[in-house]
């Protein structure tokens, strides 16, 4: 423990020296006079004891701004009696007696810079340090100040993120000091820009054209407004002048403001892309499912949207159990909820088609109605049982949350986790149409079926199997999409018909054109969505595949070989 | 040698089909007004207001699934975006009711209620002429006509036929629904025409107006039912015939199946227009939600239950499952949708003809049965 007193002493010994080197090279007026303040405080805590200079924590007793100016240089300062006097103040157990700064405490009122009791001083006479929004504001840069001094990577490069925004000369320094030990790139970058933000309103012109440059990496939009800024010009006509004097810093902010709107406009594609990708992915789970069996049978089944529906309501029930039983385990029910949603779909697809479908092919169009028949029954059946209302699942925490691109694009992670849960269901199913036994015979049915069944496929049973699948695989989409949407009878019915418009694009029972068909359907209308709404989007959708059929009658992926159709 | 026209008209129907349109007509002609008009309320046999408009409302229905029957039952061609016909119809005419509420709207502006809420200043270009009946009677008709025809020569063209067919069909509906919902698209968004006033000067809600809306809708019934017939007995309904039960080897033959199911697409496309014209007037509304897959995918439930192919028994599915309807929806509305789902189940597996079928194998059995 006392080893460890020494370390910090020894490092803010340093940082005192670092401090010194750094005033040395002359900035403006009142950050010396800061610098002085920390520098002495620095030497002092050099002494055996932890005590803070008395002009630092003068701040204090005086108004809101001098408050902040205290907190900064206590943020800068860093130790163990910077922490204790501004948990003090944000406990608000901080006060001023006179020109003393006091803590009050459980067991009596302390001084705040040395920390020894002063029994004699009556707590009634001391007058708390308030705090408004901006001395908060300055109390959690000051902690973040703290934790870029800290182990942990993250916290540190969050913490310069957020010293960064401030933008407070104040904590220059801090950042010259954590620049020269720092080891990580994500967090020296932060730095960087952070330190570059500030020197952005230095008196330097070199130092400001630097900051300009360096500052064309920052993915930040409030920075690429910073630099807009400094490109205007104040005033009118022939009266105005450029808000930043210096050419050179100008040509320099320029060229970093277009660096930024590449990169912002980059980002803002690739958010675009990512959700066009989620909606593929939820499209190709509905949509691998149609292909099977509209592959394999020749049926479009118009009940596969409450299949989808039912894996999602499936998913509701799990989450509930888990909430009522195991409470301690309510992150992992959506893992739970992957089986259970299949099954439950799946075991419906096999009531549908044993019940159902078995008795109607060879007439397509029949099957078709049927299937919708079905489908009305479904969507009444979840209405009476759940409620008409639409559910709301909670995320599980850690899907909740997102990865920032730049200029707030953010990558949710549901939405990660549903492309990559959808990229593995594609492999699982693609492993078993290919690589088992039963994906041979579904293969051969889908080919040829009174040939398969010449040469011993229990094509009845491939059928049944294949329907199984089909179903469990919309089911899981529906566990996936209960992570996205709302919950609720008719939710199967919005995505049914951008299902059959992807199997009617990548063409019968082929699971590329599925695939291709899914991704491409969902990229390009969240792309038109952008440009033209959604409503239009989707129509021009639905005329795009209607022309694009004219061309490619079988889809993007025709079967090759002979197909006669009577 | 030719037999002449109006001699083949009249072998159309056999003598028994002529006495029953005979009697349909008479019904609904002289019947109905006499009785809704003439008697007073509380007559045992007058018919209220709300009968005639439901009754008016059914027969549109029914005009719609013979228009069904006839892409459907004869040339095989299972169309899910029926509903977008019968609502372009609606809303073609439902212009020309809009625009004859004049300045009694709730905004007592020359604009329609929807536009004033919009604050748009004048008519968009595709509402001109819509305050002329003829004209927008005739668009009832074309308008969806055009429609069909353009969608069906693209799609016909390039063969796409079976469920692929009905899919894009149900796409079309879809998209044209989205479209009518935006307040932009200029057709009242979500809450669609309503709040008509009169129809060419009368007033739209008077008894006399009802009973020959009423009227009306039966005159299109049957002039769809014999042109079916007509068109059915003829050389050309054979070719569609033989186009939909094997499409390739009429190719072979040297039949170009476009020409003949893009006609008859068209036709009942314009059919279709028509009820909805009638239709939009008596319902006193027309809105997006006439669109909707699941409206259209009703209609050929309509056609299934009566039973494909036979133009009286699509009329009389779309009788009976909406009379059916009425009736749940006043007492078990809950479970409607059950009853409805477990139609197109029972149909589909059970009656693949329909009511007409099953009357047919009872007079068949008659027929077998000596002295039954």
């Amino acid at each position: 423990m006392g080893g460890h007193m020494m370390n910090r002493k020894s490092r803010s010994f340093l940082r005192a020296i670092l401090s010194f080197a750094w005033r040395e090279k002359g900035r403006r007026a009142a950050w010396r006079m800061r610098l002085a303040a920390m520098a002495c405080l620095a030497c002092m805590s050099l002494s055996a004891q932890a005590v803070l200079g008395p002009g630092v924590l003068a701040g204090f007793a005086g108004d809101f701004s001098s408050r902040i100016a205290a907190i900064e240089a206590l943020g800068v300062e860093g130790g163990e009696t910077a922490r204790r006097v501004l948990d003090a103040l944000e406990a608000g157990r901080l006060g001023v007696i006179g020109e003393r700064v006091v803590i009050v405490g459980e067991e009596g009122v302390c001084d705040a810079a040395s920390g020894e009791a002063l029994p004699d001083v009556p707590e009634t006479p001391v007058e708390t340090v308030t705090v408004n929004n901006r001395v908060r504001r300055a109390l959690a840069n000051a902690r973040a100040a703290f934790a870029l001094g800290g182990e942990d990577a993250a916290a540190r490069l969050a913490a310069a993120h957020t010293l960064g925004e401030a933008a407070s000369p104040a904590w220059l320094p801090l950042f010259e000091r954590a620049l020269a030990g720092e080891k990580d790139e994500a967090v020296r970058g932060a730095l960087v820009l952070a330190a570059a933000r500030v020197n952005l309103s230095s008196a330097d012109p070199a130092v400001r054209r630097q900051a300009a440059q360096d500052l064309g990496v920052s993915p930040d939009a409030a920075v690429r407004n910073l630099l807009a800024g400094l490109l205007a010009k104040s005033g009118e006509g022939t009266a105005a002048a450029w808000v930043e004097p210096d050419a050179g810093v100008r040509e320099a902010a320029a060229a970093s403001l277009r660096a930024i709107d590449r990169r912002i406009a980059l980002a803002e594609t690739a958010g675009t892309v990512f959700t066009g990708l989620s909606l593929g992915s939820i499209l190709l789970l509905a949509a691998l499912g149609l292909a099977i069996t509209y592959g394999v049978m020749g049926v479009i089944n118009m009940a596969h949207g409450e299949l989808l529906m039912i894996g999602a309501y499936a998913t509701f029930v799990v989450q509930g159990v888990f909430r009522q039983y195991f409470p301690e385990w309510i992150d992992a029910y959506i893992i739970a909820a992957i089986p259970v949603a299949f099954l439950a779909a799946a075991l419906t697809g096999v009531a549908m088609e044993r019940l159902v479908l078995r008795h109607l092919y060879g007439r397509p169009l029949e099957s078709l109605l049927a299937t919708w028949g079905l489908s009305l029954v479904l969507i009444q059946a979840a209405r009476v049982t759940f409620g008409p209302q639409n559910l709301e699942l909670a995320n599980p925490g850690w899907m909740s949350g997102g990865l920032g691109l730049a200029a707030g694009v953010v990558l949710p992670f549901n939405r990660i986790v549903i492309v990559f849960f959808a990229a593995l269901v594609l492999l699982l199913i693609w492993l078993t149409m290919q690589k088992t036994r039963l994906g041979m015979f579904v293969r051969a049915v889908t080919q040829n079926r009174a040939m398969a069944g010449c040469v011993g496929v229990p094509t009845a049973r491939v059928d049944t199997l294949a329907f199984a699948i089909g179903a469990g695989v919309a089911g899981l989409g529906g566990a996936a999409l209960s992570q996205i949407a709302n919950v609720g009878p008719a939710m199967g019915q919005g995505y049914i018909v951008d299902a059959f418009m992807v199997v009617v694009l990548g063409g019968v029972g082929q699971l590329a054109g599925a695939v291709w068909a899914a991704l491409g359907l969902g990229i390009v209308s969240k792309f038109l969505e952008g440009l033209a709404g959604a409503v239009i989007a989707k129509i021009l959708v639905l005329l795009f595949i209607i022309i694009f059929i004219q061309k490619r009658p079988q889809g993007i992926f025709a079967l090759k070989g002979r197909f006669a159709d009577d | 040698m030719r037999t002449p026209l109006s001699l083949r008209c009249l072998q159309s129907l056999p003598r028994g089909g002529w006495i029953a349109l005979a009697a349909f007509a008479a019904v609904a002609w002289i019947g109905v007004p006499l009785a809704h008009l003439a008697l007073p309320e509380g007559h045992p046999l007058h018919i209220p207001a709300y009968t005639v408009s439901l009754s008016g409302k059914i027969l549109c229905y029914m005009t719609v699934a013979v228009a069904m029957d006839l892409v459907w039952g004869v040339a095989g061609v299972l169309s899910l975006g029926h509903g977008l016909f019968f609502a372009l119809g609606g809303y073609a005419f439902g212009m020309y009711l809009m625009r004859q509420i004049g300045r009694d709207g709730s905004y007592g502006a020359d604009l329609p209620d929807f536009m004033v809420f919009l604050d748009w200043k004048e008519l968009p270009w595709y509402w001109i002429g819509s305050d002329a009946f003829l004209w927008a009677a005739f668009l009832a008709m074309a308008l969806p006509g055009a429609v069909a025809f353009v969608f069906g020569w693209f799609a016909f063209r390039s063969r796409i036929k079976g469920v692929y067919f009905s899919i894009i069909t149900q796409a079309l509906t879809y998209a044209a629904m989205l479209l009518f919902f935006r307040n932009e698209t200029g057709f009242g968004g979500n809450n669609g025409f309503t709040d008509f006033k009169r129809i060419l000067g009368f007033d739209i809600t008077a008894p006399q107006t009802r009973a020959v809306l009423f009227a009306l809708s039966a005159t299109l019934l049957t002039a769809c039912l014999m042109l079916g017939r007509y068109l059915i007995a003829s050389r050309f309904g054979r070719v569609l015939a033989a186009i939909r039960d094997a499409e390739s080897r009429a190719m072979f033959i040297g039949y170009d199946p476009l020409y003949y199911k893009l006609f008859i697409w068209t036709l009942s496309a314009m059919l279709c227009g028509l009820a909805g014209a009638l239709y939009v007037p008596q319902t006193g509304i027309i809105n997006p939600s006439e669109m909707s897959p699941a409206n259209s995918i009703e209609i050929a439930v309509w056609v299934a239950v009566g039973g494909r192919g036979t133009l009286v028994g699509a009329a009389l599915g779309a009788g009976i499952v909406n009379l059916t309807k009425s009736f749940f929806t006043v007492t078990l509305p809950e479970y409607w949708p059950f009853f409805l789902g477990g139609i197109f189940i029972v149909v589909t597996l059970w009656l693949p003809d329909g009511v007409a079928g099953l009357w047919r194998q009872w007079r068949a059995r008659r027929a077998a049965v000596p002295g039954g």
